[in-house]
């Protein structure tokens, strides 16, 4: 391999949700922590199921299994921290995922005016074709409010 | 790893506050903002009910000399399942009564953590932020979210006739009961 071509090569965690596996950049998580309760009280973010404690902080955990398969995880092993950015600010938010992550070093191919807004592009490994999740346009914050609030309608709060 | 930290807790402060349930739920209120609290008895006779257009949670308000006191059902208010309701805390400089179901414990927190900005819905009113407490996680409410703006005036414009003598005992009443803090 040349020097040009280690220069390509990024860091990714691949996760599994279900069937199906996702990656997302190692730089965008902080850690994979083991099964914790998660605290629910009332809320209307809907993709929010509640929050776990770690290391002293709160973190939200948001189920993104829903969107990204298609139905919640029901046989959830552990949480990824991601880094979730807001503005200047970053902030942990904990995805629940099945099983172990992995690590690895590819090349990333990006994402095309025609993916959805939560692909940040695509890597091929192990003979998959695996697509690299934007955390930023995967979980809420308040720059994503209109649409969403627009899509819960009159939903129920959340206990 | 990330090279921004993500943002760290607040600083250490000791503040009293009370921890009360609402439907099973655990909720904590700062003391220094609740100035009376009142079992739901004591209150009979000094309440009229109210009616106001798509506001479910208030059904009763109480005068205290010229000024309202609307009596926010908490389980109402937060989306939970329906509860009686036992105590009544009554908020200071506020215009709400909180009708709740019983108080956990009296504590402190020393730590509160801004709400993560995940939340980004209605929620962002209601809470001061979260807190730990013996490894539970606890959200803080913000006692001027319960009625907004909006909700006061909709509440003012459907406000009943108060028979003077109603109006008066619960003045009398109300002003003599102690402050929470």
């Amino acid at each position: 391999m040349t020097v040009a071509a280690e220069l390509e090569l990024q860091s990714f965690v691949l996760l599994r949700l279900g069937e199906r596996r996702f990656a997302v950049a190692a730089n965008q998580i902080a850690e994979l922590v083991a099964p914790s309760r998660v605290f629910r009280f009332p809320h209307r973010t809907s993709k929010i199921e509640g929050v776990i404690l770690r290391r002293g902080r709160i973190v939200p955990v948001c189920d993104v299994a829903e969107a990204l398969v298609g139905k919640r995880l029901h046989t959830r092993r552990f949480y990824l921290l991601a880094v979730r950015r807001y503005g200047k600010q970053t902030e942990w938010v904990a995805l629940p995922v099945t099983g172990e992550c992995e690590l690895i070093n590819t090349e990333m191919s990006s994402a095309s005016a025609s993916d959805a807004p939560h692909v940040a592009g695509w890597l091929s490994h192990d003979g998959d074709v695996i697509e690299v999740l934007n955390i930023n346009a995967l979980t809420p914050g308040p720059d994503q409010k209109p649409a969403e609030a627009a899509a819960i309608g009159t939903a129920e709060a959340r206990p | 790893m990330p090279p921004a930290v993500p943002a760290k807790p607040g600083p250490l402060r000791e503040e009293q506050i009370i921890l009360f349930r609402i439907s099973g739920q655990h909720f904590a209120v700062s003391s220094a903002s609740v100035q009376e609290v009142r079992s739901v008895d004591s209150m009979t006779g000094l309440t009229v009910e109210i009616t106001a257009p798509g506001l479910r949670k208030v059904r009763h308000v109480a005068q205290r000399g010229d000024k309202s006191l609307f009596i926010v059902n908490g389980a109402a208010h937060f989306g939970l399942a329906p509860s009686p309701g036992a105590l009544i805390f009554v908020l200071r400089k506020t215009r709400t009564a909180l009708l709740v179901d019983g108080i956990e414990k009296m504590t402190s927190m020393t730590r509160l953590q801004a709400l993560p900005q995940a939340f980004c819905h209605e929620e962002r009113s209601w809470y001061r932020g979260l807190t730990a407490l013996d490894q539970i996680v606890v959200p803080v409410v913000k006692p001027e979210g319960f009625l907004s703006l909006e909700e006061l005036a909709i509440l003012d414009a459907a406000m009943p006739a108060v028979e003077p003598t109603v109006e008066k005992a619960a003045a009398s009443t109300l002003e003599g009961t102690e402050s929470a803090t």
